[in-house]
């Protein structure tokens, strides 16, 4: 130390010095990271916008796939995403519900929630092999939405449940106590207290899984998602298009696509994926203002 | 007033928290419509002793219990669900839990998961137990407020009208003055006299004055074991039955 | 109502196991029994499609995979710790949300949109840059995967700092270190092993990445001898084969015991974070 702590020696000036250095070069980390994001949308927005209008929203592929829009492919993800969530929301839900709430505190639930949080880790390519092993041929749904939209659902159940799970265990525990000690059952203090102080946080997370679901590709590849259809599906037996898939085929399987379309298409994706996205984090941020404790 | 027929009758209980003991054969009787204070310093079992009296205990995964708990002549442990005992038994925390809900809505809780749906009981019962509580006053135009809003010594208050709103036979509170000022601590303890009319009230404190001023019979509890119990006249004397209950009374430990 | 979250609790628990159960068993067979082990990890020769000569080596994808996450890390791991620490001590208010809701949002880009920046904007940039025959290899892969993993690890490492006390940075602030000493001779150590832990996360994600490699690496099993060569990952390998195999045969089954060593692999990385957050937990 140095014997008059006010004086600016060297040494302090040095490390002043050395901290500036660092967090301009931190602040340019940190800028490095964040330009992808918008030099992406910059680049589809300006490569995609030749072929972006109401009518490529609104109208099938056509020739081959080298003109046209992605309306199907619009229409196939809704449903995918709509079937799947479905699915793996209510199931997600209540499976949270039971570890949180219900039950007790055993070897068996360590290694349920184990098996969760390393399930939520398992490549997206792993659930397709799933699907397709299951859903495709095991249980002989063959190709079709029902077998992509359950591939998507055992994809994001494990998410969901995580996240209905650290909602209801932000509700404070002395809340179910004083609850109980009223005499109220447990069913009652989860229906009347811990649910309508965590529903916001569960169905943050549930929309969250939403845009998940609709960007993936590899498990709905092989389970219901066609680089083609020339109608839209009519029932989950049928395969539809979807809009990821749509930007795969179009970028690698289909020759001679006008560099405009798939640049579109990827940004109704990334447009699609994003709103959502901040529509969850707006919908997090205005209910923790709202917080009631 | 103070009856002779025992309401709760505490027999042999011992309570381990994995392994470790909390409470120790303990055999202890609260009267009708009598105010009984336990005492003793921390971790000697006072609260351990009141989760078993509603089974509350039943929620600590970790605990494990043996002997009888008898409620107005009825062992606890037949009771098939613990929400109808917990129904008769008012219960108060150390630390006050304003429900997140309205002021309303909070003190007319326990009797609509009862299965009270008529609005005039209900506004009745907002009305008489925040009046038994001394809170009406402050809140009566505040009912649609939140309940974790209110100050520490309000939401404390709450928490004693919401344990009274189902007429129960028997009140316990546990340290219910940690979290509140001086001046409400005196207006509970006068709202607890007059409520002992009809109503058994256990009190757990470690201030040995509250015990004093508010309770007809004092326990002493050590380490999980019952000390001494005894009317206040002799636990507040010399003549007390066990030299550590007037070492512990007098400050000299604990 | 609760009979109904009890039997969903259980399905949720059933369908866990049923993935690991099927993978396994579909795996297993085919491991077991058609298949010399040791050749599945140590060749490099994966010729599933041959007429004359089927191979089974995994050593190339493994390889292909090691390469490209490898690249991805060192991106991604000065980025990722780099943009935390300074999210977490050099900002505050609004500037700090902002950023923290601009990753959020990088962390949602879908893979097959970065796979697509790949094959569209890196491809020929790579190309025109080393001159190089093509520009679908590991360099692009790598660059793409380091990307797409810093989001995780910098949500991560950020909760890692914030878990620091504010005690320890007072304290050491108090003694007159400047914030760049404190950063990183207190707030570092403090919290080495979540800081361990988010890259273990980021390593595991990338692992696992499908499409964006599938677009952006060629299509070239071989071990790499540059970052310029293409290459071929275990992901893309099972998303590349697995629409061309029928349900049962040698190859199908093969995939499938290419998805156990996947799953094993980030399977053992994310047990591995899981374990080292507990254990800083548990302290």
């Amino acid at each position: 130390m140095n014997a008059s702590p006010f004086a600016t020696s060297a040494r302090t000036a040095t490390n002043r010095r050395v901290e500036s250095v660092g967090k301009t070069v931190l602040a340019g980390v940190t800028a490095l990271l964040i330009l992808p994001l918008t030099a992406i949308l910059g680049l589809l927005v300006i490569r995609g916008a030749p072929a972006l209008s109401m009518e490529f929203l609104l109208e099938a592929p056509t020739a081959g796939m080298t003109a046209g829009g992605v309306f199907p492919a619009i229409v196939g993800t809704l449903w995918l995403v709509g079937v799947s969530l479905a699915v793996s929301a209510p199931v997600g839900i209540m499976a949270g519900i039971y570890l949180n709430e219900y039950a007790k505190a055993n070897w068996l639930t360590r290694m349920v929630n184990l098996a969760i949080v390393n399930l939520a880790g398992v490549p997206s390519i792993v659930h397709a092999l799933f699907g397709v092993g299951v859903f495709v041929l095991f249980l002989g749904l063959g190709t079709s939405i029902l077998s992509a939209s359950l591939t998507l659902a055992i994809m994001t159940l494990p998410v969901i449940i995580a996240s209905t799970k650290e909602a209801l265990a932000a509700v404070p525990m002395a809340f179910r106590e004083a609850c109980w000690t009223l005499g109220a059952t447990r069913w009652q203090t989860i229906r009347h207290v811990v649910l309508p102080n965590s529903i916001s946080g569960i169905l943050t997370g549930v929309i969250l899984q939403v845009s998940r679901a609709a960007g993936e590709t590899a498990p709905i590849m092989f389970t219901g998602a066609a680089f083609y259809l020339p109608f839209l599906p009519q029932s989950v037996q049928d395969q539809c298009m979807a809009l990821s898939m749509h930007l795969f085929t179009v970028s690698t399987q289909v020759p001679n696509v006008p560099e405009a379309i798939p640049y579109a298409t990827a940004l109704v994706l990334l447009s699609v994926v994003l709103l959502v996205n901040m529509f969850a984090i707006a919908f997090r941020t205005y209910l923790r203002r709202n917080r009631k404790w | 007033m103070v009856s002779a027929s025992p309401m709760i009758e505490v027999e042999n209980l011992s309570v381990n928290y994995a392994g470790k003991p909390a409470l120790d054969q303990l055999t202890l009787d609260v009267r009708r419509n009598e105010i009984l204070a336990v005492i003793g310093p921390a971790n000697s079992g006072k609260t351990t002793l009141l989760n078993c009296i509603n089974r509350m205990i039943e929620t600590i995964p970790s605990a494990s219990v043996s002997g009888t708990v008898k409620v107005d002549g009825h062992n606890v442990a037949e009771y098939r669900d613990p929400s109808l005992l917990r129904r008769r038994i008012g219960m108060v925390f150390p630390l006050p839990v304003g429900l997140p809900m309205t002021v309303y809505e909070n003190v007319t809780f326990a009797p609509r998961m009862a299965g009270e749906k008529d609005r005039t009981v209900l506004d009745e019962t907002v009305q008489r137990c925040l009046k038994q509580s001394a809170l009406w006053d402050e809140v009566k135009d505040r009912l649609d407020d939140l309940g974790t809003r209110l100050s520490g010594g309000q939401q404390q208050r709450l928490t004693i009208a919401r344990a009274l709103s189902l007429n129960p036979e028997i009140l316990c509170l546990d340290e219910f003055s940690i979290a509140v000022d001086p001046v409400t601590t005196m207006k509970i303890e006068e709202v607890l006299k007059e409520l002992n009319e009809n109503m058994t009230i256990v009190v757990v404190t470690n201030l040995v004055l509250q015990a004093k001023r508010l309770a007809h019979r004092t326990a002493l509890l050590l380490r999980g074991k019952l000390v001494e119990v005894g009317d206040n006249e002799v636990i507040f004397s010399r003549q007390t039955a066990d030299a550590r209950t007037f070492q512990y009374v007098q400050g000299l430990f604990g | 109502m609760e009979f109904a979250i009890k039997a969903s609790g259980f399905s949720a628990i059933f369908f866990v196991f049923a993935i690991f159960f099927f993978v396994f068993s579909t795996a297993s067979e085919f491991i077991f029994e058609k298949m010399d082990f040791v050749e599945f990890l140590t060749s490099p020769e994966w010729y599933p499609t041959s007429l004359s000569n089927k191979r089974y080596g995994t050593l190339a994808l493994l390889a292909g995979t090691v390469s490209v996450t490898g690249l991805a890390m060192l991106i991604a791991v000065p980025l990722g710790l780099g943009s935390a620490l300074f999210i977490s001590e050099f900002t505050s208010g609004v500037v700090k949300e902002g950023l923290k809701i601009t990753i959020e949002l990088l962390a949602a880009i879908p893979s097959v949109v970065w796979g697509f920046i790949g094959l569209a904007v890196m491809n020929p940039l790579i190309i025109e840059v080393f001159d190089a025959p093509i520009g679908l290899n590991v360099l692009n892969g790598g660059i793409i995967l380091g990307l797409m993993s810093v989001p995780i690890m910098t949500t991560i490492a950020e909760d890692a700092l914030k878990a620091v006390p504010d005690s320890y940075r007072e304290a050491s602030l108090a003694l007159g270190a400047t914030r760049w000493q404190t950063a990183h001779k207190v707030l570092f150590p403090a919290a080495r092993s979540g800081l361990l832990a988010a890259v273990l996360l980021g390593v595991g994600r990338a692992i696992g990445e499908t499409m964006a490699v599938l677009m952006a690496t060629g299509h070239a099993v071989q071990i790499p001898g540059s970052p310029l060569d293409s290459v071929r990952t275990l992901t893309a390998t099972i998303a590349a084969e697995l629409g061309e195999t029928a349900a049962g045969s040698d190859h199908y089954q093969a995939l499938f015991a290419v998805g156990v060593l996947l799953f094993l692999l980030t399977f053992g990385v994310n047990l591995a974070a899981d374990l080292i957050v507990r254990g800083r937990s548990a302290r």
